[in-house]
C-alpha cells in the first residue's frame, strides 16, 4: 500500500532523469591543448608576452573553457566539481613551482664549486676573491651544534610531552604548555642574545658552538614538546586501558605501548625541528661568532656552521665567495634531507608490513 | 584457580556524579555470570571497578568492599596493577597493539610483566591462541600485525592476550557487539569452554546472549536521567528469564521498557 499512496501527488521531489551526458575520459586534455591553441593565437596577435603570463592565461582559458563545455553536456554539478578539482591541481603546481625553482636553482649554482677541496678544506688564509677554500669548518660545526641541541631536546622535550599528556592534571601542566607556548613565539635572534648577554658576557664562557647549541635548544625544545604532545594525544586511550588490564604498570605501559604507537610522528616532528634549528644564522652569529678555520672542539673557540657561512660569504662581491655561499647551501639542503631519509628509513624498520 | 567475588554496597562516582549506587552481589568461580540493563544503567562501570580500571578515568572513584575471595580488591595497600593481573579484561572493540604482531600481542602481558624466556612465551602463545580457537587460523602468519585480523579474529585475539597471563577472572564488556553473528557464537562457544577454568563476567545488550551462555544474569537499571544505576536482581539465568521476582526485570526482559 505505501509505494501507491503518494502516486497521484504531485510532490516537489528533484528527483530528474537518471541518464545525463558524460564527457569523455579524455576530455581534459583535449581542453588542455585547445586552451593552449587559443593562448597562443591570443599572444601571436596581442601584445601578450612571456612565459609566466603565457601558463597564467592558459591556466584561465583552460578552466574556462572547460566549465562551459562541461555545463552545456554534464550540467552544473559536475561542471562545478571539474572546476573545483582543476583548480585544485592548479594550484599544487602554482606551489611547487617555488619548492622546484629554489631546489634546482640551488644544485645549479652550488655545483660550481661542489669538489673535494670544499669538503676537505677551511677558509683558513683564503681572502674572498682567492678561488679554492671549503666549508669542512661549517659542515663540523653544524654537525656538532645540531647534535647537541638534539641530544638536549629530544630527551627533555619528551618527558615534558609525556609528562603533559600522560601525568599533568590541572594547574601544573596548564601553566607548563602556557610557556612552551610562549617560548614558540620567541624569535630566534631573541635566544641568540640571551645565550650572549647570559652564557658568554654573564658567565664569561667565551664563543662557542656550545653556546650556539644553546641558543639552538630554546629555538628546538617547544617545537618538540607540541610535536610528541600531539602526537601522544593522538594514541588512543583503549591502547592505555587494554595494557592496564593486562596488569602493566602505567610508566611501562608508556614506554612500551603509548611511545611506539606515536613513534612515526614524533620522529617527523624531531625531524622538522632540526630542519629549522639547521638553518638558524643569527643565534650562531651571536653565540658561536664564526671562524675561518676547523675547530672541532664544540666547546672552546668560536665555530662557524652552513648557514652562518652562507650568510658571511653571500655578502662578499666576488663570485669566488658567492660560489661557495651556493655550495654551502646545497650542502645544508643535503644534510637536513639526509637526516630526514634516515629517520624516515630507520622508523619503517620498526612498523610492520601487511 | 578461578575466584569467587563480592561485592558489598559498592558505590561507583564519576567526579560528583553517582553513577551505581549500593550494589551488593556475589560471582561464583567457574561460572559465567552475565549483567544487563538498558543503555546507562551502570553494568559497564560496575564491571570496570571490579579489576579497578574505573579509576583510570580522571576523578572517577569507589566506595565500599569488593572482596576476591576473601581479600579487599580496595583495601589499604592493594596495588591496582596486582588486582588486574588477576582479573583480566576483553573491551567492546577490538584493540589489538597496531605496532605489533599476532605473537607479540598475545605475548605482550607477559613480557611486559619480565617473562623473557622464549620456550616459555612460545609456550603460552600456543596455548592461549588454542584457548580462544584462534590457532589453526593464525599459526602460520604469528609474525603478521595483529590489526591485519578479521574484526572476530582480533577480538579472538584480545582474548587470547587475556588469557595467557592466566587470570583468576575473566571481565567482558560488550565483547561481541561489534561482531557478525558467526563470530559471535565462536566466541560464545569459547566461553562456554573458558568457564571450567576462570570466573567470567560478562556485560552485554543481547538477551538472547545472556540466556546462551549465562548461568546466573544480573539486571541493572536506573530510575531516571541523572539517578545512580542500581543491582534490582540477581538470580539463576533460566530464572530471570521465564520467572523473575522482580516487575522491572520482566518489563525489560519482555521489552515493554528500556
Amino acid at each position: 500500500m505505501a509505494p501507491a499512496a503518494g502516486a497521484g501527488v504531485e510532490g516537489i521531489g528533484t528527483a530528474g532523469p537518471l541518464r545525463r551526458g558524460l564527457l569523455p575520459r579524455w576530455t581534459p586534455l583535449a581542453v588542455l591543448a585547445a586552451a593552449a591553441l587559443i593562448t597562443a593565437g591570443l599572444f601571436a596577435v596581442t601584445e601578450l608576452q612571456g612565459t609566466a603570463g603565457f601558463l597564467i592565461v592558459g591556466s584561465v582559458v583552460f578552466l574556462a573553457a572547460q566549465t562551459v563545455v562541461s555545463v552545456r553536456v554534464e550540467g552544473r554539478r559536475r561542471a562545478v566539481d571539474r572546476f573545483v578539482s582543476s583548480l585544485v591541481v592548479l594550484s599544487f603546481l602554482l606551489a611547487l613551482a617555488p619548492l622546484i625553482s629554489v631546489l634546482s636553482y640551488t644544485v645549479l649554482k652550488g655545483l660550481t664549486r661542489f669538489d673535494g677541496e670544499f669538503f676537505s678544506r677551511s677558509l683558513r688564509n683564503i681572502g674572498a676573491r682567492d678561488a679554492g677554500g671549503g666549508a669542512y669548518h661549517a659542515l663540523i660545526g653544524t654537525l656538532e651544534q645540531v647534535a647537541i641541541t638534539t641530544a638536549i631536546c629530544v630527551p627533555f622535550g619528551l618527558l615534558v610531552a609525556i609528562y603533559i599528556v600522560e601525568y599533568g592534571r590541572g594547574r601544573l601542566a596548564a601553566t607548563i604548555r602556557f610557556f612552551v607556548d610562549v617560548m614558540t613565539g620567541i624569535p630566534s635572534i631573541v635566544a641568540g642574545l640571551f645565550v650572549l648577554s647570559f652564557w658568554i658576557l654573564g658567565l664569561g664562557q667565551g664563543f662557542s658552538g656550545f653556546a650556539a647549541s644553546l641558543a639552538l635548544t630554546v629555538l628546538m625544545l617547544p617545537v618538540i614538546v607540541r610535536a610528541s604532545e600531539e602526537m601522544l594525544k593522538l594514541v588512543p586511550d583503549v591502547l592505555r586501558e587494554a595494557s592496564y588490564a593486562l596488569g602493566v604498570p602505567r610508566w611501562k605501559t608508556i614506554l612500551r605501548i603509548v611511545l611506539p604507537t606515536a613513534l612515526p610522528g614524533i620522529v617527523t616532528g624531531i625531524m622538522l625541528a632540526i630542519a629549522r634549528v639547521a638553518g638558524e644564522t643569527a643565534p650562531v652569529l651571536l653565540t658561536a661568532f664564526g671562524a675561518a678555520s676547523i675547530n672541532t672542539d664544540p666547546f672552546n673557540g668560536p665555530q662557524s656552521s652552513l648557514s652562518l657561512y652562507v650568510f658571511q660569504q653571500a655578502g662578499e662581491a666576488q663570485s669566488t665567495a658567492v660560489d661557495r655561499a651556493w655550495t654551502a647551501a646545497l650542502t645544508l639542503i643535503m644534510v637536513v634531507m639526509a637526516l630526514n631519509l634516515i629517520a624516515r628509513l630507520l622508523t619503517r624498520r620498526n612498523r610492520l608490513q601487511r | 584457580m578461578a575466584k569467587r567475588i563480592e561485592a558489598l554496597d559498592l558505590d561507583a562516582y564519576y567526579g560528583g556524579f553517582r553513577a551505581i549506587e549500593g550494589v551488593s552481589m556475589v560471582i561464583e568461580p567457574k561460572s559465567v555470570t552475565a549483567l544487563i540493563g538498558p543503555s546507562g544503567c551502570g553494568k559497564s562501570t560496575f564491571l570496570r571497578t571490579l579489576n579497578r580500571m574505573h579509576e583510570v578515568i580522571p576523578g572517577a572513584r569507589v566506595t565500599g568492599r569488593l572482596l576476591l575471595d576473601d581479600e579487599d580488591v580496595y583495601g589499604p595497600g592493594v596495588d591496582p596493577v596486582g588486582v588486574r593481573r588477576a582479573i583480566g579484561m576483553v573491551f567492546q572493540r577490538p584493540n589489538p597493539f597496531p605496532t605489533m604482531s599476532i605473537y607479540d600481542n598475545v605475548v605482550a602481558g607477559l613480557k611486559l610483566n619480565g617473562v623473557k624466556k622464549k620456550s616459555d612465551l612460545d609456550a603460552a602463545a600456543e596455548r592461549s591462541l588454542k584457548g580462544a580457537n584462534l590457532w589453526k587460523e593464525v599459526k602460520d602468519r604469528l609474525n603478521k600485525p595483529g590489526a591485519g585480523l578479521s574484526g572476530g579474529q582480533q577480538q579472538r585475539l584480545c582474548i587470547a592476550r587475556a588469557i595467557a597471563v592466566e587470570p583468576q577472572v575473566l571481565l567482558m564488556d560488550e565483547p561481541c557487539s561489534a561482531l557478525d553473528p558467526i563470530s559471535t557464537l565462536a566466541i560464545e562457544d569459547l566461553m562456554t569452554e573458558l568457564k571450567d577454568r576462570y570466573t567470567i563476567v560478562i556485560v552485554t545488550h543481547n538477551m538472547q546472549q545472556a540466556a546462551r551462555v549465562s548461568d546466573v544474569t544480573g539486571f541493572f537499571t536506573i530510575d531516571g536521567p541523572g539517578s545512580p544505576g542500581r543491582l534490582v536482581e540477581l538470580d539463576e539465568t533460566a530464572k530471570i528469564f521465564s520467572n523473575p521476582s522482580e516487575k522491572r526485570t520482566e518489563d525489560y526482559i519482555t521489552g515493554r521498557f528500556g
